[in-house]
């Protein structure tokens, strides 16, 4: 099955060169069935990386250690479940894991436009098929996931082995979001691949219209999605797994997956701007194609090592290859650009700084300010090398203080900027919207601080939350008053209406409540405590209102690891209130530890009992006990913004409007009737 | 395209630079300020690297940094003390006597030969006291993919 994938990898290398360079003569000759089969070429590339990829799950699933790959994530006790994920445990999996999740994007693309946007499509399968040669380059010369383990022989040939069972999947990786968590930021990295393409293949074709834009909103919505919550597991995979208390370390392979979504995340709001006044189109091609360069970053930061690696650890040789294709996709990017800047001129000016436009543009800034801050501090330690010889690296202080501001200032916006006019928002327009929400965030301060919230950026952080989601709830009930006056439906079928009809707009809103949720829970952390203490069984400690009561310790063998628990029995007010099992546990092959933590999570905080080994001098179990409040909020609000997502990438409800007049008498004074003027809430896109 | 050309090319009155102007100044304050707090980010975390042997030969103003070094445990060297633990790191010949005296408990991956590298500050007697660390296993170990950030090397610090 080895020499099976190996041969598809190479065959789906050969389809995509053919699609490549065919495609190239496809567009040159406009010849049908040169442009059709060189589509094809594309199909057949995908379904190859398909077939390649399951025959390396098949190698997995049947133990097969004499591939070095399987021999080196996988063991015989290891279960099916991460038999699956062990595919993306390593750098060759994970890159033929890259190309397997890009061949579903481009197997979508190729079907679904097939018979579509004629002019533009050649043009985006030879740029997809390039982005798969690069990736099929490192799959099958590079990094190959089907080599056989071999030691040297006699005569210097390479005698094959085959070993009876394998080192093991790394205990890390051994907890159920690892399976779904690389997934999901991998869709996200690839997906942003798509977007690329049409925004690359619109230039290079002077495609016109605004066709492009919508449909490189929709694909950078999908992966956008799939970035979301592939950073929150990861940080909910860090928080419940490391045993450290937090989520968030701005590790700079953390880092490396936040920066195509601050990208993205600028690009899906100017696009608007685009779409409404035909503005920013320079900046937003390039929001486009920085972010599909960040994701090969981001890649390239996670599987070379050269930042954490900078001076103790080994770096890996694909980080050549992957600075190559960073420096090919910039030259083309540049080319492309210089050659067809005419095609993307402006029509409109920014006409006030108090408009839609204005906080658009103030968004992008600060989201662009956001990725340079945290792109510059991650690769500090390279740059200060090259500038001065000095190997410096910044720390969590540098991206907070950063970060922290522009969050809020983010935040901020999402609650001003929708509601902001087009062009100028007059004063009493400002005081309608923006009055009573106002209000009720500064009351929520007020009642606040007094209540513990005395953390400067704690503070102003609930507040802007409590402003923003009024602002929302107040859009919702104006939109659901108006479909309820003329329906007569009840609230929640007249929102839920409101919503289906103009699915970008309230998807729109829906994500941000989320972001409003996510800031909540990020507001907790100023107020995060902690406390360790030798136990001994009997003995009790207390941390907030909880008292931790350790009742026995147990060790539990099971089928890849013997785990060691505490039983500890948690207290309130002296009333029993659940049990929970800290473990550590000890994997077998490898003689490697992990931490498992027990979470008694509310949405008021979370209680996290770590088992922090035993004491050195007397040996007793010791216990590391945090109370890290409001963290729940972000998981939530992590699921809201994704739904939000959702319900944005839905097609609109067409909207069936009853014309009261028409039971009037007909008078010949009565003017025609015409279809209703769109009202604020039935505003075409999320404007 | 002509259509937008014609009314890109209004006359830039004096209503447009007093826009572009107050654009200007808003965005200009906006960058000072982020700027302004980078760089007192970059002052509190600012941390040197340096090899084992490189720290032998610094003078005391380089000393007085905040310091990283990388190296592999000494087998056997790993001893928990009450409020710190001591071990060995060793690279490139030399030995470096480490005390880590943060509160976090020590990464899972923190074993014998591991790769680890220390954060903290040196002493003039040639000790290292150290407030992070960050270990990765020796024997086989590869960041996990995406946005695994224990993975690349799991450490003691928390942030958020």
């Amino acid at each position: 099955m080895d020499v099976f994938g190996s041969f598809a990898l190479i065959l789906a290398f050969a389809c995509a060169l053919y699609a490549f360079i065919g495609g190239i003569f496809a567009i040159g000759t406009r010849h049908p069935l040169l442009i059709k089969s060189t589509r094809q070429a594309g199909m057949a590339t995908c379904g190859l990386i398909f077939l390649a990829t399951l025959s390396l799950e098949y190698l997995f699933f049947t133990d097969n250690y004499s591939v070095a790959y399987v021999a080196s994530h996988s063991n015989r006790d290891l279960s099916a479940f991460y038999k699956v994920a062990a595919l993306w445990s390593g750098q060759e999996g994970s890159l033929l894991f890259w190309s397997f999740l890009l061949a579903i994007y481009i197997l979508s693309v190729l079907i679904a436009y097939r018979n579509k946007n004629g002019e533009l499509m050649p043009y985006v399968g030879v740029i997809l098929a390039g982005v798969q040669i690069f990736f099929l380059t490192l799959n099958n010369f590079v990094a190959s996931p089907f080599k056989s383990l071999a030691v040297p022989g006699a005569h210097g040939a390479l005698d094959l082995v085959a070993r009876s069972d394998g080192n093991g999947l790394t205990p890390l990786l051994q907890y159920p979001e690892m399976v779904i968590h690389p997934p999901n930021l991998y869709s996200g990295y690839t997906g942003f691949t798509i977007p690329f393409a049409f925004a690359l293949a619109a230039l290079l074709a002077r495609y016109p219209g605004e066709k492009w834009i919508h449909l490189t909103r929709k694909w950078t919505m999908i992966a956008w999605c799939f970035q979301t919550m592939g950073i929150l597991l990861g940080a909910h995979w860090a928080y419940a797994v490391l045993g450290w208390g937090g989520y968030w370390g701005w590790d700079p392979v953390e880092n490396a997956s936040l920066l195509p979504w601050l990208t993205g995340t600028a690009f899906l709001h100017s696009v608007m701007m685009q779409e409404k006044r035909g503005m920013m189109k320079v900046w937003n091609v390039w929001l486009v194609f920085t972010t599909f360069l960040l994701c090969i970053l981001g890649t390239f930061l996670t599987r070379s090592g050269v930042v954490s690696s900078v001076h103790a650890f080994a770096q890996s040789s694909i980080g050549t290859w992957f600075v190559g294709f960073l420096g090919i996709i910039l030259l083309v990017c540049l080319v492309a650009y210089l050659k067809n800047r005419d095609y993307l001129a402006s029509e409109n000016q920014l006409d006030s700084i108090i408009s839609r436009e204005s906080s658009f543009l103030f968004n992008n800034l600060i989201l662009l300010v956001s990725c340079i801050a945290v792109l510059s501090g991650t690769l500090f330690p390279v740059f200060s090398e090259w500038l001065s010889g000095e190997r410096i690296s910044v720390g969590a202080p540098f991206f907070n203080k950063v970060n922290i501001p522009i969050g809020l200032t983010l935040l901020f916006l999402t609650g001003v900027g929708p509601l902001l006019a087009w062009r100028k928002t007059s004063a009493d327009s400002l005081k309608r919207n923006f009055a009573i929400p106002l209000a009720v965030g500064l009351l929520a301060g007020v009642v606040a601080f007094p209540l513990g919230f005395r953390n400067f950026y704690s503070l102003v952080c609930l507040i802007l939350c409590v402003f923003v989601a009024a602002t929302i709830t107040m859009e919702f009930y104006r939109g659901a008053r108006v479909v309820r006056s003329r329906a007569d439906a009840s609230w929640a079928a007249s929102t839920i209406d409101l919503t289906l009809r103009n699915t970008r707009r309230y998807g729109g809103y829906i994500v941000h409540m989320g972001m409003v949720f996510v800031f909540i829970g990020l507001a907790g952390a100023a107020f995060n405590r902690d406390a360790q203490k030798e136990m001994q069984i009997g003995s009790t400690m207390q941390i907030g209102p909880y008292n931790l009561l350790l009742q026995s310790l147990d060790s539990k063998p099971e089928k890849n690891y013997t785990a060691d628990r505490m039983i500890v029995e948690v207290l309130r007010d002296n009333k029993p209130l659940m049990m929970l099992y800290p473990e550590r546990r000890k994997f077998i092959t490898n003689q490697e530890s992990g931490t498992m933590v027990a979470i008694y999570s509310t949405a008021k905080e979370d209680l996290y009992v770590v088992y922090a080994g035993r004491s050195p001098e007397t040996g007793q179990p010791v216990i590391h006990a945090y109370l890290n409040p409001l963290v729940k909020w972000i998981w939530f609000g992590g699921l809201v913004v994704v739904f939000g997502t959702l319900v944005a990438l839905l097609p609109n409800r067409r909207a069936v409007l009853v014309l009261s007049g028409a039971t009037q008498p007909a008078s010949t004074q009565q003017p025609i009737p015409q279809p209703l003027a769109p009202t604020a809430a039935f505003r075409e896109g999320h404007d | 395209m002509i259509e937008s050309r014609l009314r890109n090319t209004r006359p830039i009155g004096d209503c447009v630079l007093g826009k572009q102007a107050k654009f200007g100044v808003g965005i200009g304050v906006i960058l000072a300020s982020l700027a302004f707090l980078a760089w007192l980010g970059y002052g509190e975390s600012k941390t040197y690297y340096h090899t084992i042997v490189e720290l032998q030969t610094l003078d005391t103003a380089a000393r007085s940094h905040r310091i990283r070094v990388g190296g592999s445990v000494e087998p056997g060297s790993i001893r928990k003390l009450a409020g710190r633990v001591d071990f060995v790191l060793q690279g490139e010949g030399k030995s470096l006597p480490v005390s880590y005296v943060g509160n976090d408990p020590l990464p899972d991956t923190f074993i014998d030969n591991s790769q680890a590298l220390v954060e903290g500050h040196a002493t003039p007697e040639g000790h290292f006291v150290a407030e992070r660390v960050q270990a990765k296993c020796a024997s086989k170990y590869e960041a996990a993919p995406g946005g695994a950030s224990g993975a690349a090397a799991s450490s003691t610090q928390r942030s958020m």
